[in-house]
């Protein structure tokens, strides 16, 4: 704070510190505790809030626990969401890699161009250019019966495997960056010297890439295992009777029920997962969370 | 217009540390002076405490007679060139130099009159639209001159300026600063580790060591008559001996050393109860084949003779194995020896001094 | 070598594919909007149309929701660059745990999940009777967007040399001055690109969006709806608009790109020259 007041003066410094104050209070700590506290309070009509019934519990909690439905739904939405993340790694690693050390450096930048397109198109048209793919008259039905490779068209927007084709185009960007900047760090004379020492190439990327990318990798899994799980519009646009996601339970308690408590706790739920899961990441990565900060 | 500077008892603490340690000096207006010593002396930073980025923990400094406390470093009369310079990237070159002017409100025909004609004080005539980016090191070095300069300090504060530039353009530099300072008639106050540079460039110079002054003196005075060991050892070379004080008898004393027993001066402030040693420069020591009676002497084998130009530089070892360094001129008075000739290192009582580690208490506002 | 040749093709081919992977997609949806067919899609190829343009030009309830997206993401722009910049001068100039907290909490909700994001911001502001609406879309897109901007903001703030500031305030700037003449324009390319990404992501943002607009309408929002309720191919003719605006802004920065490189070579390269042309005369008059 001396620091601050030496280096600007007194009222840049209170401008400043109003500004981050502002943001950091208003926009940040305060919504998330006032979420927290009203997950606790039960759905009442406007008349009856801060009344005598309006008393603290955990019933909003019990009505997700007591409920095997949505325990199923968040349990899939786990997992699936965990799928992604590492299909995601596995298609992103490669590329991260060969963009870091294997092509050209004149050719980077233009193709980072081209990989920025589809991310700068924004995620609804991404999630509805895959509706229309994956739809039983589409393109990919008429792609693959055309080739031969099936002889009738496959229900794609079925059960969960669409829901993870769209996630996994909609979200593997935000695995290739960190990724890439990860690999980039490294010296790639440590890589010459493990060939050189006669390292085959998958040894080298197991003992030498691979650790030194943990930055990236978790940053990586962190925010596309976040941005899946509380994805709502590729689980909406390709879902079917028999998949559902988490966040589309919040949705109906929120819109649907107009329940704003029991939407609260449930949401608060869906927090609880990816913060669980940021620490989790941080302690198997060793990582900061500096370093997950792109 | 230019003003003195006045520190009294001037300390500073970073926590434990104590940085500057109770520096006493006053600088004269219009004196080119230096504070000279090895990094971590402190001298960065009473520079800092002068220009009011740090405040004294103690003590006071004035400027003109006038105190300094609580007065922050856009108030103050000083002008700072930071050791990078610091020149604005995105800014031409003369609007640098006239930033300080704009902040006072001038306006732009008078800065940009006034940039050019420090241009050319500067001899940078023509270079007024140029980007920084643009300028070799030397050009930058007398921009941000210019810039100090713009604002007519009373004061002007150099923070090892040359350090960065290659050999041959800092002896350039040092003489550009110096015309500049005789020129403006500002007080410069100098820092830096080279004592050459401080040596050649400065009405007096202050020698510091771990916070505190240990001498303030014109230069002849620092190398002919260095107040202790640090400052006789800091600039200049020298023969050093440890060992004893054996009697004092006015102003020199019989030393005794494993080489010897000497007839030396004494140093100020030295008693046989202060831990001293003997220091002899290789310039005041000569080598003879046969030693007058009575003077100091320490036979030697040659061991080494280097050629360095002006200066003939010999190395040579005694009885004991320690060696010895002796300097003579390149003006074919004596002859060279060649290596392995058994000779005898003389030296005369008044150019051994016998000088204390270090000074007690710091000088008082004197020389 | 001939493994090394056989895996650089096998990269090149695996690069291609991911293009394709990545960009096919976009061309097949924004080929529809160019097929005369109901249902959008490529094949069977019925004709090239422009009515789904039309359609979407005539479409009032789109307007709107555009007109929607473009106040709020401006109102972010205005909201998040401020506080983001003030934020990272801020955590700058501070050490210790207290910059670990700090950045925390900044660094939280980008962590978020935007539902949650939403569903807090509109009860908290629900609390102070705010009711649902544009306004709040903007307040909850600022919360995480505002650190979009911090990051950047400190991120350049690394490459800026302190003593410049000092330099500033010694020749008599007041602080103001010197915020305004010395420190705001080196962090310009950082505001700049800031004011950007704050733009383009509060364009594209749903989750938050969805829970806070009440019953405003945005584009994301009535694309979603659209797709929802029966969709036709003018929401592909949007989709293709916005994929070629999206494109020509990559190219433009592309080309400014290298035209900044050639100047930033050619001008290095003539100060190394002049340097070099210095020295000589120095070194001839010193000996």
């Amino acid at each position: 704070m001396s620091e601050l007041l030496r280096r600007y003066g007194a009222p840049l410094t209170a401008t400043f510190a109003a500004l981050t104050a502002f943001w950091l209070l208003a926009l940040v700590v305060l919504p998330y505790l006032y979420l927290f506290e009203n997950s606790f309070r039960p759905y009442l009509p406007v008349v009856d809030v801060g009344g005598p019934k309006d008393v603290y519990s955990l019933d909003n909690y019990l009505t997700f626990f007591e409920s095997p439905i949505h325990i199923k739904v968040f349990f899939w939405t786990i997992i699936y969401s965990s799928i992604v993340t590492v299909l995601c790694f596995a298609i992103a690693y490669p590329l991260a890699y060969y963009l870091s050390k294997v092509a050209k450096s004149a050719v980077v930048p233009t193709l980072f161009l081209l990989l920025l397109i589809p991310l700068w198109v924004s995620e609804i048209l991404r999630s509805f250019a895959w509706f229309i793919i994956l739809a039983l008259k589409g393109p990919l039905n008429y792609g693959l019966l055309g080739l031969g490779i099936i002889d009738q068209p496959v229900r794609w927007l079925s059960g969960f495997r669409s829901i993870i084709i769209g996630l996994v185009y909609t979200y593997v960007l935000f695995m290739l960056f960190p990724l890439y900047n990860a690999i980039q760090s490294l010296d790639t004379n440590q890589i010459e010297a493990a060939e050189d020492l006669g390292s085959p190439w998958w040894r080298t990327h197991w003992r030498v890439i691979l650790p030194h990318s943990k930055p990236g990798i978790a940053s990586g899994a962190v925010t596309v295992f976040m941005l899946s799980a509380g994805s709502i519009l590729v689980p909406t646009l390709l879902a079917s009777t028999t998949s559902r996601w988490f966040t589309e339970i919040i949705q109906q308690w929120m819109f649907e029920s107009q329940d704003w408590n029991t939407g609260s706790a449930y949401a608060f739920l869906l927090m609880l997962l990816c913060t669980v899961f940021v620490t989790v990441m941080m302690r198997v990565f060793r990582v900061s969370l500096a370093d997950i900060a792109k | 217009m230019s003003a003195g500077v006045e520190l009294a008892n001037v300390c500073a603490d970073f926590g434990n540390f104590r940085a500057v340690d109770r520096v006493n000096v006053t600088i004269k207006a219009g004196e080119f002076f230096s504070f000279l010593g090895p990094s971590g002396c402190g001298k960065t930073t009473i520079l800092r405490m002068v220009s009011g980025f740090i405040d004294p923990s103690e003590g006071e400094i004035k400027i003109g007679d006038q105190p300094m406390q609580g007065i922050r470093p856009n108030k103050r009369p000083t002008a700072l060139i930071f050791q990078n310079l610091a020149l604005f990237p995105l800014m031409p070159v003369w609007e640098n130099i006239s930033f300080g002017l704009e902040v006072r409100g001038v306006d732009k025909k008078t800065r940009r009159d006034k940039a050019e004609e420090l241009l050319r004080l500067v001899d940078l005539p023509g270079a007024a639209d140029k980007a920084i980016s643009q300028l070799s090191g030397g050009q930058k070095q007398r921009v941000a001159i210019a810039r100090a300069l713009a604002v007519e300090p009373k004061v002007m504060l150099l923070d090892e300026p040359l350090s960065a530039l290659d050999l041959k353009l800092r002896q350039h530099m040092r003489a550009e600063l110096r015309a500049i300072q005789k020129r403006t008639n500002v007080t410069f106050i100098y820092i830096t580790h080279d004592q050459g540079e401080a040596l050649a460039m400065s009405d007096r110079v202050g020698v510091m060591s771990q916070g505190k002054l240990q001498q303030v003196a014109v230069p002849q005075e620092i190398y002919n008559h260095p107040a202790n060991g640090f400052v006789a050892s800091f600039v200049g070379e020298n023969n050093i001996f440890t060992g004893q004080i054996e009697s004092m008898n006015g102003s020199t004393a019989l030393f005794r050393t494993n080489s010897g027993t000497f007839r030396a001066s004494l140093g100020p402030g030295v008693t046989t109860a202060t831990s001293a040693k003997l220091y002899v420069r290789p310039e005041q020591t000569r080598l003879v084949e046969a030693p007058p009676p009575g003077a100091n002497s320490i036979p030697v084998e040659v061991t080494d003779v280097a050629f360095e130009g002006n200066f003939i530089n010999i190395q040579a070892r005694n009885g004991d194995g320690r060696t010895l360094v002796v300097e003579t001129r390149n003006d074919g008075s004596t002859a060279v020896p060649p290596p392995g000739s058994r000779l005898t290192v003389v030296f005369d009582a008044e150019h051994a001094v016998i000088l204390a580690d270090e000074t007690a208490a710091s000088p008082g506002r004197a020389a | 070598m001939g493994a090394r040749k056989i895996s650089r093709l096998l990269f090149n081919i695996y690069v291609a594919v991911f293009l394709a992977y990545m960009l096919l997609p976009l061309v097949i949806m924004g080929g529809a909007a160019l097929n005369d067919s109901r249902f959008p899609s490529v094949y069977p190829w019925v004709g090239f149309t422009d009515r789904w343009f039309v359609e979407l030009w005539e479409d009032g309830r789109m307007w709107v929701a555009f007109r929607n997206t473009i106040g709020v993401a401006l109102a972010v722009v205005a909201m998040a660059v401020p506080i983001g910049t003030a934020a990272a001068i801020l955590i700058n100039s501070v050490g210790g745990t207290a910059r670990s907290a700090l950045y925390g909490f900044m660094i939280a909700p980008i962590l978020t999940p935007g539902a949650v994001i939403g569903i807090s911001t509109l009860l908290f502001w629900n609390k102070f009777s705010v009711p649902a609406g544009l306004h709040l879309s903007a307040i909850g897109q600022t919360s995480y967007i505002a650190a979009f901007v911090m990051l950047l903001v400190l991120a350049r703030l690394q490459s800026f040399d302190r003593a410049l500031e000092e330099a500033a305030l010694d020749l008599g700037a007041s602080h103001a001055q010197v915020v305004r003449r010395i420190l705001l324009p080196h962090l310009y390319p950082a505001i700049g690109a800031g004011a950007a990404i704050a733009f383009f992501q509060s364009v594209e943002n749903f989750n938050t969006t969805l829970f806070t607009r009440g019953t405003y309408d945005t584009l994301t929002v009535y694309v979603f709806s659209r797709v929802r309720s029966g969709i036709t191919p003018t929401i592909n003719a949007l989709a293709l608009i916005l994929v070629t605006i999206t494109i020509i802004g990559a190219l433009w920065y592309e080309i400014a790109r290298r035209r900044r490189q050639a100047h930033f070579d050619a001008s290095a390269a003539q100060a190394r020259r002049e340097e070099e042309a210095e020295a000589l005369p120095v070194a001839v008059a010193a000996q």
